[in-house]
């Protein structure tokens, strides 16, 4: 079988979900294509299945967080085709409201725990996860540490001078 | 029959039973006796014979089993049984970062050791955190668990976690016998709320 | 080998056991809660985090060359290939060209710290086995190993070495005659190593069949590196998407065929052969270069000027408060870089705003995504087989928890 380009890719899922094509664009060796979320699993699963791209490997998976957009959480996949050695990149973001997409466990295994990370760093929830708790950090925090709110140290350190060391005060006193 | 040896073979034999002995603490000699204190004699003996407890999460870790192997080889100072369970352990060597999740595990640990216990801890992330300012780690393992040696690097060499073990050799020699009773020492451990 | 026996659906009563998270066969702290049916296990519970230090919310609040210093701490068992995924990540972002000899000299210490990291994992298969020989035997290589690295970089476990650009000085005289030394003599260390194991009885009862995975479930769970390369999936980043010039390269990718304990401790003896290959090439391709002096690229509002011009130079004297005081100008874009690291597909997603520091930077930890396949793994295996199935794995607590 011949080897897919990534345009054919970008074409075929037009051609299968045009209207949840938010943009396409291209990133230094990667094609990035923002999507709905709501397609998330449907498209995964035909690129999963199609024997013309076979993409069955799941890379990787992170959420990020940009305070400024109008859909500040955004997840991230990228698949990778071994058969054909081609990479791709999608991304889904969501409001604070809607904090929810849909868990790619039934595709891929591996998703469990990107997924966990993702809720743990964000509070990004996935629907269908078997279990949706914490992963990295203790059971009983109360913040998602990744969101860009939050500042790097611990909040509870007493043995800093403020003025030496230019600890942000502002994000401090919103958290205590 | 004795076994015959041939004149240079003996000098192989001579040369591998050239060992160092520990120097008898100071007291008096005579005839068939020798007096000396107590706490000399219990130092002496507890000095050459510490089992570590390696509590290793991350890198230091690695250098750790660089210190135990053939290079550096931690068995010249009478500590190459390393002790798994924190019962019959008397040194805490505590490697690597410790989060916050871990900070618990390693109290329970510390608390299950029996006296006397010694607590070296190597690296700057079991010091004070190391590089890792950050909301998940301990900033020192001094907030949950008094600290007999402290060695720096980041991970140290083991050259440095030597002379840790070294230090707490020293100290172990010259404590005394009743300072675990002592007042100070178990203000120390209410100071950390440990019984 | 005989099938395990199987796991009866009754109401028998199992016993819970709690591995961890501080076990000394964990290697490291992972804590799993075990349900056994006498020496079986039935089900297991893996939780982790047990150092997790926030290197993705640390990255976010330092400049791109201070991120270096993190990345040594992913996999602490090779770190110059963490610190050189992250330097061709940010030189992916600003569009650097290297000179072909700081690429050759990148692959041979990447190539040096796999032997590294493969000699400590296959080591400690050994040790789990009740085979401490190995161990002692093979440190002694390891120790050489950094020897190298102190010589380019003056440490011994966390590198950070090399910089964005290239290098932060020369290999000198001594370096290059220690890295020749190596390669002569590692082989034949390596052999005496193998001798004590391969083919050994005991350890071959204790590995084969051990821990095993096919090639589909590897895939589901996105393996990489020699775990699934032992289960007979021929993935290698070196050759599938090549950085700095492995292309140049003839080197073979071992596969396994079961996925088991001993394939995967196969698949890494076979490729610390490979390496010394690739450095004995790299180090050939250096002495036929025109160029014998070039180190580092030329970059200079990246690049670090040595400090001599900077007191006395005035150019040399702006870039390097521009890199200090964070004044560069770094394109916006995000760009995913990954090398072969130790343990399979090391990954450095980031995200720029044009700030000196990444908006976001995640890491692709191949430890954190091939460890979720252990429960399945060890399902209805004999405990010690639990222990080293983990071993083989190269389970690394720093990769894992980020």
């Amino acid at each position: 079988m011949d080897k897919p380009t990534i345009d054919q890719v970008a074409e075929a899922i037009n051609e299968k979900f045009g209207d949840a094509i938010l943009s396409k664009e291209q990133q230094y060796d990667f094609t990035v294509i923002t999507i709905d979320k709501s397609i998330l699993v449907s498209l995964f699963r035909f690129l999963y299945d199609d024997e013309r791209f076979q993409f069955r490997y799941l890379t990787t998976a992170c959420g990020v967080h940009t305070p400024d957009q109008p859909k500040p959480f955004t997840m991230m996949y990228q698949l990778h085709s071994l058969v054909f050695n081609l990479r791709i990149r999608f991304k889904a973001s969501t409001t604070l409201n809607d904090l929810q997409f849909d868990s790619l466990i039934p595709i891929f295994s591996s998703a469990n725990w990107m997924e966990r990370e993702a809720f743990d760093f964000y509070g990004i929830r996935f629907k269908g996860h078997p279990k949706m708790t914490r992963i990295l950090n203790v059971e009983d925090m109360d913040y998602h540490p990744m969101r860009k709110e939050y500042p790097v140290e611990d909040l509870t350190r007493y043995d800093k001078d403020d003025t030496m060391f230019g600890r942000d005060k502002a994000n401090f006193k919103k958290l205590n | 029959m004795g076994i015959v040896f041939r004149k240079e073979e003996m000098k192989d034999i001579q040369s591998a039973s050239n060992v160092n002995i520990v120097q008898a603490p100071a007291g008096f000699e005579g005839p068939g006796f020798f007096a000396t204190k107590l706490d000399h004699v219990v130092g002496l003996a507890r000095k050459n014979s510490i089992w570590p407890l390696p509590f290793a999460t991350s890198c230091c870790g690695i250098e750790f089993m660089a210190t135990m192997a053939s290079t550096y080889d931690l068995a010249r100072f009478g500590s190459e049984r390393l002790s798994f369970s924190p019962r019959q352990a008397d040194l805490l060597m505590v490697m690597g970062t410790i989060a916050k999740k871990m900070g618990p595990v390693l109290r329970q640990v510390y608390e299950q050791m029996a006296e006397p216990r010694w607590v070296l801890s190597v690296g700057a992330c079991a010091s004070s955190g190391g590089i890792f300012d950050s909301y998940s780690v301990l900033q020192g393992i001094d907030h949950i668990i008094p600290v007999d040696v402290y060695v720096p690097g980041c991970p140290p060499r083991p050259e440095q976690i030597l002379e840790g073990v070294m230090s707490i050799q020293t100290l172990i020699q010259n404590e005394s016998l009743r300072r675990r009773n002592s007042p100070e020492y178990k203000q120390l451990l209410a100071s950390y709320g440990i019984e | 080998m005989e099938s395990k026996p199987a796991i009866q659906e009754d109401n028998k009563q199992y016993t819970t056991l709690n591995l961890g998270p501080t076990h000394p066969a964990t290697h490291g702290i992972f804590q799993n809660v075990l349900t056994m049916d006498g020496e079986i296990i039935v089900d297991s519970e893996p939780t982790i985090g047990y150092i997790h230090r926030a290197f993705e919310k640390l990255a976010e609040h330092k400049p791109f060359y201070q991120v270096t210093p993190l990345t040594d701490r992913l996999n602490y068992c090779s770190s110059p290939i963490n610190n050189m995924g992250w330097h061709m990540t940010v030189e992916k972002l600003i569009g650097a060209e290297l000179p072909k000899r700081v690429e050759y000299m990148r692959v041979i210490i990447m190539e040096l710290a796999r032997i590294a990291d493969h000699l400590v994992c296959n080591s400690v298969i050994g040790v789990d086995t009740g085979a401490m020989t190995g161990f002692l035997y093979v440190f002694q290589w390891r120790e050489d190993i950094y020897e190298i690295y102190e010589e380019i970089c003056g440490a011994r476990l966390t590198t950070n070495i090399g910089r964005i650009g290239g290098f932060e000085r020369d290999f000198n005289e001594t370096a290059w005659r220690k890295i020749k030394k190596l390669v002569t003599d590692l082989p034949a260390g390596l052999k005496e190593f193998e001798k004590l194991l391969v083919r050994n009885r005991i350890f071959m009862d204790r590995t084969i069949g051990c821990g095993p995975i096919s090639a589909e479930r590897a895939l589901n769970y996105s393996f990489s590196g020699p775990n699934l390369r032992a289960a007979g999936v021929d993935y290698d980043v070196r050759v599938m998407n090549p950085y700095s010039s492995y292309q140049d390269f003839e080197f073979e990718i071992p596969i396994g065929k079961n996925g088991d304990t001993y394939d995967r401790f196969m698949v890494r003896e076979e490729e610390m052969y490979q390496s010394m290959s690739i450095i004995r090439q790299a180090m050939e391709k250096i002495e036929k270069l025109q160029d014998k002096t070039s180190f580092h690229a030329d970059i200079p509002s990246f690049y670090l000027p040595p400090k001599e011009d900077v007191y006395n130079n005035m150019e040399a004297l702006i870039y390097h408060f521009k890199i200090v005081m964070g004044e560069t100008d770094v394109l916006k874009g995000e760009v995913y870089h990954c090398v072969e690291g130790g343990n399979g597909e090391l990954g450095f997603y980031l995200i720029s705003d044009g700030g000196r520091q990444p908006f976001r930077l995640h890491f692709r930890r191949p430890c954190y995504i091939y460890y979720q396949a252990y429960r399945e793994m060890i399902k209805g295996a004999f405990l010690s087989d639990a222990i080293l199935t983990m071993s083989s794995m190269n389970v690394i607590a720093g990769e894992l928890d980020a």
